[in-house]
């Protein structure tokens, strides 16, 4: 049975439609309202919050933390800076892919590393020889996304004018009052955003202070539902959807590779020995069998399809996750895992992994898409990643005294 | 590189949205193309302005409905700052202190209806999904040239909605419901429907918007239509607002339109189009200058760009007479107010999410018509249609911190008061404290909290913003001034008789509102045709 998050006192109150799901093993609001349409607005307009404490969080303390994570990982995270978080995955010995996540180097030999499966035991098993320290800090750690374009000003009422300057995939330590916590500028919207990351018993207080300097730009809890949309058009991979991480799948054609994911560009191959390193040089030498690419499933085709059966365009606004085919001509060449109707974009997206021929940008694919319980195709093309990618998710804030210095 | 020296291939007049869509699709399509706006802002009727510090105005028009999703994704416009947010809700107050208020929430919606007619509250969707079915039936018309009768004869009313074909196939119900639609007053139709006034009331009113019409006026029971047009574009309602204001969707057109290469210049007024032997060869500017290329495009009303910019010189009689007969007729006004707290609504005190839509001051039917009364005999309505947006509820970039800015879109304003129109300056602020009497009877204290006032009549509508005689849409979006025949019979194809210049704006095919279809459909009829 799932156990409630720290902030459940909260979210369970607010969440009035009773929709819930289980999130590695908590209780996860998937939205807080019948519809989902205000919380991905927040996110995309105003500011939502998040509950992502259910996210695997690891402290990695000690004189070689740093050597051991290059180690595990495909990054080598020595070379991160003070403050910094990277995104990458790790993988077995083959060079298949067993999850992702965040790693900040928070002191020289203190880093966090987050991931959405329990990787405990697995840091644990590799660490032999390595002075190093590893703590399961889930349980003990909250954290909250405050995701969406008023997200910095939320966060600035909260924590100080300061954390404005806050630089994407920089982290900082801060005070809420006299609340020690840890902010990112990182998150799944693919927005301007942050993660907020609290001791556990400050939980209700960090919530509380957000909720209520939100109120004024726009602030919504917001639940699963919503972030999937943005996910979506943020073009982020999820693991056990998107891809099956190695250490679940049953055979051998579900493993991937961090290039078949189109994670090929946060491996660092030329350095010290790491967990997958041969697999992976070989891999390099002789390409992907496959790529996760972006599709961009024709609207007017669509709207044909539907017109023939003499019914209007009828899309969920939730995001899908099924495995449906991807057709070249008649052969089918991979298949979608995720997608969404992007209300932003007014675009039907879906993430797909093809046959690397079939990957190159302007690829013209066909999906499978029923349309009154009969299967037909329609045109997909193979667009860039992020398939939304404001500006301002990267965007710094200049002060004007930093200028005129 | 100068781009003068090879010369324009296009120069449009006029940077209101269609020309700047217009302008967008030609640079797109590879051409040399100048945009000449004579304000200093551009989006003409779409167009955000900051009147007093901190609070942003959609000064003219206020929300986005019929923005074509196709021209959103050829142009790209999410990318250059388009951001458009969903009306929540749609709440009619009422004077003795109920209210109804509709959702995106079906279920909601039935139980506030059901407050009023349990019979009602059930019928309510049936009609939805009716009107969804024709919506679905007409919607090519709009995205698509006007159809090219071969006469006007009464069956061509069928045609024009490009159902000669179809319509036979159409279900003998929704036959019936589509001729209706045609013909009958909106207030009618909905009769046949509804019993609820409280309900009808609200619903009417999308059938005068921008008509110098009555809800009992036949002929306006088609316009419910289009109300219905937004919800079939694509999953999740289309009606919003835009972020930033509707400006903000003109800038973001025009950002596009650089980035393909187009030039745009404000504060550039154009005095009239230069023609030589019955041909656009450029335009001429106020200052004299002149500019010359290969075509002109004109996003003015029918009456500026042939009564003006053209001049009667270079057209003949018919068609002269043709177009001063194209009804403009402006019949409504906009009030926008600066006020230092959120509304109060005694009808839902402490309820703030019923005020994220629009807000209808329509109580009921014999009051719109009432307020119709009034402007027939030439005058402003005392008691009059107001729909009441307050943006910065869902945007609080438009107004400083706990402040909001309230928009109020007021039917009737003829253009013609009995005094005569150039008497609209020393009627104005009267015009305005009838509005904001008529709103403060439903939201006690709002007089007290407005810090600014702009009040645009008709008059100031054509003054500043180039409207003839104030009217929103270029001409009014009555059935004989649509399709084939908007703005004149055998020139609903945005060719007009001076070869090389064309139209754009809402005054053609398919009409007003930020739609873009008109610009779109335009540069596509120029690169067909005439494009060099």
């Amino acid at each position: 049975m799932p156990i409630p998050s720290p902030f459940h006192p909260r979210t369970s109150v607010l969440c009035t439609s009773y929709l819930w799901k289980e999130w590695a093993g908590y209780h996860a609001v998937r939205s807080y309202e019948t519809s989902h349409e205000r919380e991905y607005l927040a996110f995309r307009h105003g500011a939502g919050l998040l509950d992502v404490s259910p996210l695997c969080k690891y402290e990695v303390k000690g004189p070689d933390a740093g050597r051991f994570l290059a180690y595990v990982t495909v990054k080598d995270v020595t070379k991160l800076g003070l403050g910094r978080v990277t995104y990458l995955c790790w993988c077995d010995p083959r060079g298949h892919v067993l999850d992702d996540g965040t790693i900040t180097r928070w002191d020289d030999d203190h880093y966090r590393m987050t991931s959405a499966d329990p990787s405990y035991a697995w840091l644990h098993r590799n660490a032999r020889g390595f002075e190093v320290e590893i703590t399961d800090v889930t349980e003990e750690l909250a954290a909250l996304a405050l995701q969406g374009p008023n997200s910095r000003a939320v966060l600035a009422a909260v924590f100080g004018s300061e954390l404005e300057s806050l630089r994407f995939f920089r982290g900082v330590r801060a005070q809420a009052g006299r609340i020690p916590v840890e902010i990112t500028r990182t998150g799944y919207t693919g927005d301007l955003g942050y993660e907020i990351w609290i001791p556990a018993q400050h939980a209700l207080a960090v919530w509380d202070a957000l909720v209520e300097a939100g109120a004024a730009y726009g602030l919504l809890p917001a639940g699963l539902d919503a972030l999937d949309v943005t996910r979506v058009e943020a073009g982020f991979i999820l693991g056990g959807i998107d891809y099956t991480s190695a250490r679940k799948a049953v055979i051998p054609s579900q493993r991937s590779t961090p290039q078949e994911i189109g994670l090929g560009w946060a491996v660092g191959l030329e350095r010290d020995p790491f967990i997958g390193q041969a697999a992976l040089c070989r891999e390099a030498r002789e390409g992907a069998r496959y790529a996760m690419v972006g599709l961009d499933i024709d609207w007017d085709e669509l709207e044909h399809l539907y017109d023939a059966a003499d019914l209007p365009p009828d899309l969920s606004p939730q995001a899908w996750r099924s495995s449906i085919p991807v057709y070249h001509g008649v052969v089918q060449v991979g298949y979608a895992s995720s997608g969404a109707w992007s209300p932003t974009l007014k675009k039907n997206l879906a993430i797909a992994t093809v046959e690397a021929a079939h990957a190159p940008i302007g690829t013209e694919l066909a999906i499978e898409w029923t349309v009154d319980h009969a299967r037909k195709t329609v045109k997909a093309t193979v667009v860039p990643r992020p398939f939304f990618d404001p500006p301002r998710k990267r965007a710094n804030v200049v002060h004007e005294a930093a200028t005129s210095a | 590189m100068s781009t003068m020296s090879r010369g324009w291939d296009a120069i449009v007049v006029g940077g209101g949205h269609n020309g700047l869509v217009c302008a967008a699709y030609l640079a797109k399509a590879g051409r040399r193309v100048l945009v000449l706006e004579r304000r200093h802002v551009l989006g003409g009727a779409a167009v955000t302005e900051e009147l007093v510090p901190g609070f942003h105005f959609s000064v003219c028009s206020y929300v986005v409905s019929l923005l074509r999703p196709w021209i959103i994704r050829d142009l790209d416009l999410p990318r250059h700052g388009l951001e458009i947010i969903p009306l929540e809700a749609a709440f009619s107050p009422l004077p003795d202190g109920r209210s109804l208020c509709r959702w995106s929430d079906p279920e909601r919606t039935r139980r506030e209806i059901a407050a009023f007619s349990k019979r009602d509250s059930e019928v309510y969707p049936e009609f939805g999904k009716k009107m969804g079915q024709l919506a679905r039936f007409v919607k090519p018309i709009i995205d698509t040239p006007a159809p090219r009768p071969t006469s006007l004869s009464p069956l061509a009313l069928l045609d024009m909605v490009k159902l000669g074909r179809r319509f036979q196939d159409l279900d003998r119900d929704l036959q019936g419901t589509l001729v209706k639609l045609m013909t009958m007053s909106a207030a009618d139709m909905l009769d046949e429907w509804f019993e609820s006034d409280v309900l009808k009331a609200p619903m009417s009113v999308s059938g005068i918007i921008g008509t110098f019409l009555g809800v009992r006026s036949p002929g306006t029971a088609y316009v419910l239509l289009h109300h219905y047009m937004g919800e079939i574009d694509g999953a999740f309602r289309s009606w919003g607002f835009a972020k930033g204001g509707t400006g903000a969707i003109s800038e973001a057109i025009a950002d596009a339109a650089r980035r393909f290469g187009a030039e745009i210049r404000t504060e550039a007024s154009v005095a009239s189009v230069l023609i030589r032997h019955g041909e656009a060869r450029g335009v001429v500017m106020a200052d004299g200058e002149e500019i010359r290329a290969k075509h002109v495009v004109s996003g003015l009303d029918p009456h500026r760009t042939f009564l003006k910019l053209v001049g009667s010189d270079h057209l003949d009689e018919s068609f002269l007479a043709t177009i001063k007969r194209f009804k403009m007729r402006g019949s409504s006004g906009k009030v926008n107010l600066a006020v230092d707290r959120l509304p109060y609504f005694a009808s839902r005190p402490g309820d703030a999410t019923c005020l994220r839509g629009d807000i209808a001051i329509a109580p009921s039917v014999d009051y719109l018509e009432r307020a119709y009364d009034d402007a027939k005999y030439g005058d402003f309505s005392r008691r009059p249609f107001i729909n009441v947006v307050i943006p910065s509820i869902v945007d609080p970039t438009l107004a400083p911190p706990g402040k909001h800015i309230i928009s109020c879109f007021v039917q009737y304003a003829p253009y013609a008061i009995k005094e005569g129109a150039e008497h609209w300056p020393e009627r104005r602020e009267a015009f305005g404290d009838a509005v904001v009497d008529t709103l403060a009877e439903y939201c006690p204290g709002l007089k007290e909290s407005i810090l600014y006032r702009q009040v645009l009549t008709p008059w100031d509508l054509e003054q500043e913003f180039g409207l003839t005689e104030g009217n929103i849409f270029h001409g009014e979006l009555s059935l004989e001034q649509l399709a084939f025949q908007r703005p004149a019979a055998g020139w609903a194809h945005y060719k007009t008789p001076i070869e090389r210049l064309w139209m754009c704006g809402s005054g053609t095919h398919p009409g007003g509102g930020i739609m873009g279809a008109p610009g779109a459909l335009a540069a596509r009829a120029m690169l067909k045709k005439g494009g060099s």
